[in-house]
């Protein structure tokens, strides 16, 4: 397989060589990643999604969580852009301030699952034996236990579903996916010979694990992570769909969804339920676009596409 | 050969896999193996003979289920068999240093050229960043790269495979150790930069005082920059002498057929000797002498017995029945 990438990264090389100036890895990095449309979009299109959230106070002065019965499901208007929900509530100040918790549960539920993930899995690829497989037992205990019947249960439990038991929820349920792939890589990458060759030099294990491994496998991990991140987004909306995420009145993009639940605002309000199912579609898309984008860009070997 | 001092001497190896409960790979058995300083040892045998593990034991890099289960390597006077494993981490690429057969893959990937040398020097010697990034751009200067300051900052896959193998020997004698240990270094090179290879190796034990173990299969090679050879077969050394007196005259029959097999200048037309067969499993060798399957010079008791390593003169050892009484050198 290198051999087959090796002619074209050599006709890579020389053109890198013509332009003079010293190439730092992470000036390579950002070349190869510049130069990938669709992840230069996707982040153009998150940023604007994320800066809209953070100045969402801003861009309008209606309090997203005020509902006022009297104006029930009206269309949209010049004071309410995209009509109100059936509790009265402005559906375009919803879907701004939504936006924060979606982003705030999708960011930290991956970044949770993400250090279990790769603790775990690190330790398992890279240590083997008992340990492995301790580890690994448990990891498919829990992908076998159906994501969504855990998480109802714990949800139906608890008194009070807060923002971060839900990202608890979700990461608890997801790790071992993150688990699987640190380990895969780690196995194979354990056998290169590079690895060999940084003990019979002298390298201790954490420097192994640090210089050697990792870094190696940085690029299935940051594709997974950022995927995952688009998954928890997608959990999240899908939880308060079905009425067992974060609770009204907080705003989510989820629960506005949770709105066309009813067939009257499904058939004659599409200002209430189509933004926000769009926003998480090209969130969700947008994501996945940096994902693969930051693979190519971090992995030296990579071709560029 | 400087002094009589013995860089390495390897005592009575036994490197066993316990692959099952019956079933133990002896992948090496009971080698015996000394390096002077200054010398370069040269080890033969085909695949799977036990070169590479005798080198692994050395830097006692057998992972389980391997293990080194009798025997000593001394270095310098220590045993490194009883040497923990922090111990051997600062030993590793400090005093013993190995360099592999493959380039393509002995570097990370996913750092400099530069990078991996300097976080070499650093983590054996107490140098700034800046006194590290110095020596290892003279370290490349030295292994003959041209334009070092900018390979400084190329990733591994930018470079051909003997540049790579260059990289690779400046990251092992960075430290200036006094044993470097060479995989088969030249086998995934082309042959015209095999020579370069080699040569720049011979060229850095001189300049740093080294002693090289130099593992490969290749007799050529053997022949022009070896000063000892020690033939492997079966996990076992069957032949041990001066480079010299092995070329002249091999006497332990797979020794002989090696040699046979090789081809020759004056008679381009003969077809090749080979040996019959292959090396067997190292779980199941034979009862008695492990070349006994294939040997030409087959007798009864070797079917049952296993020769000792018996000495002839001036260091010549053999193992093989037929030498067991020692032998009128000129037989030939």
């Amino acid at each position: 397989m290198k051999n087959n990438i090796n002619p074209t990264m050599e006709q890579k090389e020389q053109t890198n060589t013509t332009d003079e100036l010293p190439k730092s890895p992470g000036r390579l990095g950002l070349q190869r990643f510049m130069q990938n449309k669709l992840a230069v979009a996707g982040t153009i299109i998150l940023s604007l999604i994320i800066l809209t959230a953070i100045f969402a106070p801003l861009l309008t002065n209606i309090d997203p969580t005020k509902a006022d019965l009297t104006k029930i499901e009206q269309p949209p208007s010049s004071e309410h852009i995209l009509g109100t929900d059936s509790s009265g509530r402005d559906n375009f100040a919803r879907l701004l301030y939504g936006g924060r918790i979606s982003l705030i549960v999708g960011f930290s539920a991956m970044m949770f699952s993400l250090i279990i993930g790769v603790v775990t899995g690190t330790i398992a690829g890279y240590f083997g034996g008992k340990i492995d497989s301790l580890i690994m037992r448990f990891a498919d205990l829990m992908l076998a236990l159906p994501f969504f019947v855990l998480a109802l249960t714990i949800i139906a439990i608890v008194d009070e579903v807060t923002i971060a038991l839900f990202v608890f929820v979700i990461a608890i349920t997801t790790w071992p996916n993150l688990t699987r792939i640190v380990r895969g890589s780690f196995l194979t990458l354990r056998e290169r010979e590079f690895i060999l060759s940084a003990q019979a030099l002298g390298a201790k294990n954490h420097r192994i694990i640090f210089k050697h491994l990792l870094p190696n496998a940085v690029g299935p991990i940051i594709v997974n992570a950022t995927l995952l991140m688009a998954t928890m987004i997608i959990l999240e909306s899908g939880m308060s769909f079905i009425g067992m995420g974060i609770p009204q009145p907080t705003p989510t993009w989820g629960n506005m969804l949770s709105e066309a639940q009813n067939i009257r605002i499904l058939r004659n309000h599409p200002e209430a339920w189509l933004p926000p199912g769009l926003i998480i579609l090209l969130t969700v898309l947008s994501i996945n676009f940096i994902g693969d984008g930051l693979r190519d860009a971090f992995d030296p070997r990579g071709n560029k596409s | 050969m400087h002094t009589d001092l013995n860089i390495l001497q390897i005592d009575h190896l036994k490197t066993y896999f316990h692959l099952n409960e019956n079933k133990i790979a002896k992948a090496v058995d009971g080698v015996s193996l000394s390096i002077k300083q200054g010398e370069t040892l040269a080890l033969v045998g085909e695949s799977g003979s036990g070169k590479s593990m005798t080198a692994l034991s050395i830097l006692k890099l057998i992972n389980p289920p391997g293990k080194i289960v009798e025997g000593a390597i001394y270095l310098n006077g220590e045993n490194l068999v009883s040497k923990t494993d922090k111990e051997m981490e600062s030993i590793r690429g400090n005093e013993i240093a190995m360099v592999f057969q493959e380039p393509m893959t002995a570097l990370n990937p996913v750092f400099t050229i530069g990078n991996q040398l300097v976080e070499m020097i650093r983590r054996h010697k107490k140098v700034s960043k800046k006194q590290a990034k110095e020596r290892a751009i003279e370290l490349l200067k030295i292994v003959g790269i041209p334009r070092p300051d900018e390979i400084m900052h190329e990733y591994p896959y930018q470079l051909s495979g003997g540049m790579r193998q260059r990289v690779m020997i400046a990251i092992a004698i960075s430290c200036e150790p006094q044993l470097l240990i060479a995989d088969e270094p030249t086998t995934a090179l082309d042959v015209t930069i095999q020579g370069q290879i080699l040569d720049l190796l011979m060229e850095m034990k001189k300049k740093f005082d080294m002693s090289i173990l130099l593992i490969t299969h290749d007799l050529g090679v053997v022949a022009k920059y070896a000063d000892e050879v020690a033939v492997m077969y079966g996990g076992q050394v069957v032949e041990k002498s001066s480079t010299k007196q092995l070329m002249n005259s091999p006497k332990h029959p797979y020794t002989v057929g090696l040699m046979s097999s090789l081809p020759s200048i004056k008679n381009p037309k003969k077809r090749l000797a080979t040996i019959e067969g292959t090396i067997p499993p190292a779980y199941d060798f034979p009862s008695g002498c492990r070349f006994s399957t294939r040997c030409p010079k087959v007798m009864d008791r070797c079917i049952n017995e296993s020769p000792n390593l018996y000495p002839l003169k001036d260091h010549h050892d053999i193992r093989c029945f037929l030498y067991e009484k020692g032998v009128d050198n000129d037989d030939e």
